[in-house]
């Protein structure tokens, strides 16, 4: 039963991390490139630990809380580096395939 | 059943390295690089995890920690560098 949910754990963390990987690939512009490793971050490497902390507490060893270091750590930090990658990324003045917004006199 | 898991889990985690290196040689700004180099971090920490499942061994976690701490740091300073010229003012 332990067994069969950490494979499914397993096999869902490392399907998201390949479809983050894909998404880092094939998207258009860099903002969209932006949205796909976040999933990679949350969801797969999230369920991996789970599944990690899963198998090691039933192991007969107590419970085993290293990764939920790993995963707090990571789950603090993802947004901040994403907000600081979009930031250089506007300051570069990159190009995005998003339309312009309207000015603020043309539009009411 | 985790005989049949983790080799399957290997090769996604093994190919979603190789597509962000990808990203990694082609990427036509930096920003695009400094993402994927942030992304193969993630990667390495999902790869250190499951071979420590498969391994039965806990002592992989801290290098997991490890590489999560430098990861965060190096994309904050090339971040930094990008934005003002000068990582520490």
């Amino acid at each position: 039963m332990i067994e069969l949910l950490t494979s499914i754990l397993i096999l869902t963390g490392a399907l998201f991390t390949f479809i983050g990987a894909l998404g880092l690939v094939r998207l258009k512009d860099f903002y969209c490139r932006l949205h796909g490793p976040t999933k990679a971050t949350t969801l797969g490497v999230g369920s991996l630990l789970l599944a990690s902390s899963l198998w090691f507490s039933t192991r007969g060893t107590g419970l085993s809380l290293h990764e939920l270091l790993v995963t707090l750590f990571l789950f603090i930090t993802a947004p901040v580096s994403a907000h600081l990658l979009a930031k250089a990324a506007l300051h570069l003045r990159l190009k995005s395939l998003a339309p312009a917004p309207e000015s603020e006199t043309s539009g009411t | 059943m985790l005989s049949i898991a983790i080799p399957i889990a290997f090769a996604l985690v093994g190919t979603a390295f190789t597509l962000t290196l990808w990203r990694l040689l082609i990427g036509p700004s930096v920003p695009d690089r400094i993402l994927a180099l942030d992304t193969l971090a993630v990667n390495a920490i999902a790869l250190l995890v499951l071979f420590g499942i498969a391994q039965d061994s806990a002592v992989y976690f801290e290098a997991a920690i490890l590489i999560a701490l430098m990861g965060f740091v190096g994309t904050v300073a090339l971040c930094k560098y990008l934005l003002r010229g000068d990582i520490i003012e």
